[in-house]
């Protein structure tokens, strides 16, 4: 039987291809996954990517895959993908305007996957987006519920801003004190 | 020689188990909507007034996963310098000419057998600054999604018999010798073209099989 290929850095000069901007965005994935017209609460997840040192990373890429609304995984035919792809940008930031998912199961809060890649990593890190006034139902999911309680307090992208639609905060550490909860998935 | 850019950005702390749920079994589907008649060729992508410079290349191969299964409808992404070693990207700042006619980004969605094919042209080496006189052996970049989440793949693929392999800390970043053979592309008589193009073949295998989700 084949063996896994492994895996090696993003490295640094992927944005034009992954990422792009502008004319070259066509057919390309990228941060926009929900407009006015798809169904659910439209909100905002914005945040920081940040190295050991406390500083932004300027050339990192983050992905996301959600259920719509209803907790359904799109399955490629319907108008939600429900796939994003963001690049940080000078200050880290990225930001994924998308509707809040549904949960997609019995007992499991909405939450988003998310996988994070940077030069510098020979890995990518999955992670996953829980959201900060679902404090409830997070206490039930069957994994945030066995998750560290102090370390599972960085996987709570927080509520701020309702206007113009309500904005999540999520900052991504990928090492030290406050080191983000990666998941061997 | 390490990679330096590691030393900030690697996880220390212990990586989490995760039961695999349908939130990990599952992925994005590509459609053919992603991808336009030419992102495969890379020859011919970006041409403004001519084809681009240096040793027109064709790779291809399968992506399958560890079952010897065929991942179908796959979307698989590639990104690489030009024949000198500069890459089309503002942040590149080798002294190497841009080629007007090579962005050196393509796409393509693998076939029914798991198949993809790209054309490019050879990259070239280039230097950058990660300890006294570093040299990256020339390499594409690939970026593949499975058919669940957690099979992504970026990689990068490297080409046979390059002195420039055993000197690099990225490529022998991955620790295990054999595991780092996986990433060399083999020299194909079969997929080279007569007066076109010389042919590498490269597969590309994600992690599984992996458990089909429950319905719910």
């Amino acid at each position: 039987m084949p063996r896994q290929t492994p895996s090696q850095t993003v490295g640094p000069f992927f944005s034009h291809a992954l990422t792009p901007a502008g004319e070259d965005l066509e057919g390309s994935p990228g941060n926009l996954l929900a407009h006015g017209e798809t169904p659910g609460e439209a909100i905002l997840v914005t945040g920081r990517l940040i190295d050991g040192a406390g500083e932004p990373v300027a050339d990192g890429m983050i992905e996301i895959w959600q259920a719509d609304s209803e907790g359904r995984y799109p399955d490629g035919r319907g108008q939600f993908s429900g796939f994003g792809r963001a690049g940080t940008d000078e200050n880290g930031e990225f930001r994924f305007q998308t509707i809040k998912p549904g949960p997609v199961g019995i007992g499991v809060a909405p939450h988003i996957s998310v996988v994070v890649f940077a030069r510098g990593m020979l890995n990518h890190a999955f992670t996953r987006i829980y959201f900060s006034d679902e404090d409830a139902s997070n206490r039930r999911d069957p994994v945030f519920r066995d998750l560290d309680p102090e370390r599972r307090k960085t996987l709570i992208a927080v509520r701020g801003e309702d206007e113009p639609v309500p904005t999540y905060d999520f900052t991504v550490h990928l090492q030290g004190e406050r080191e983000t909860l990666f998941f061997d998935a | 020689m390490a990679y330096r850019s590691t030393h900030l950005r690697s996880q220390l702390r212990a990586l989490v188990p995760l039961t695999q749920s349908i939130s990990e079994l599952t992925a994005p589907v590509f459609g053919h909507g992603t991808v336009g008649e030419l992102d495969h060729d890379l020859t011919r992508n970006a041409i403004r007034d001519g084809e681009p410079l240096g040793e027109r290349i064709i790779i291809a191969g399968r992506v399958l996963d560890e079952g010897g299964q065929p991942v179908t409808g796959a979307l698989v992404e590639v990104w690489q310098a030009n024949s000198a070693g500069r890459y089309a990207h503002s942040g590149d700042t080798h002294n190497a000419p841009l080629d007007p006619n090579f962005l050196g980004t393509g796409r393509t969605l693998t076939d029914s057998e798991g198949r993809y094919r790209f054309l490019s042209i050879r990259p070239g080496a280039y230097p950058w600054r990660n300890h006294d006189n570093a040299w990256r052996p020339a390499h594409i970049h690939f970026s593949v999604f499975g058919t669940a989440f957690i099979q992504r793949l970026v990689t990068q693929m490297y080409f046979p018999g390059d002195p420039l392999l055993k000197l690099d800390p990225i490529f022998l970043a991955t620790p295990d010798p054999r595991a780092r053979d996986r990433l060399i592309a083999t020299f194909s008589s079969a997929l080279t073209e007569p007066e076109w193009a010389l042919g590498f073949e490269f597969d590309i295998v994600l992690r599984g099989p992996l458990q089909t989700p429950e319905a719910h």
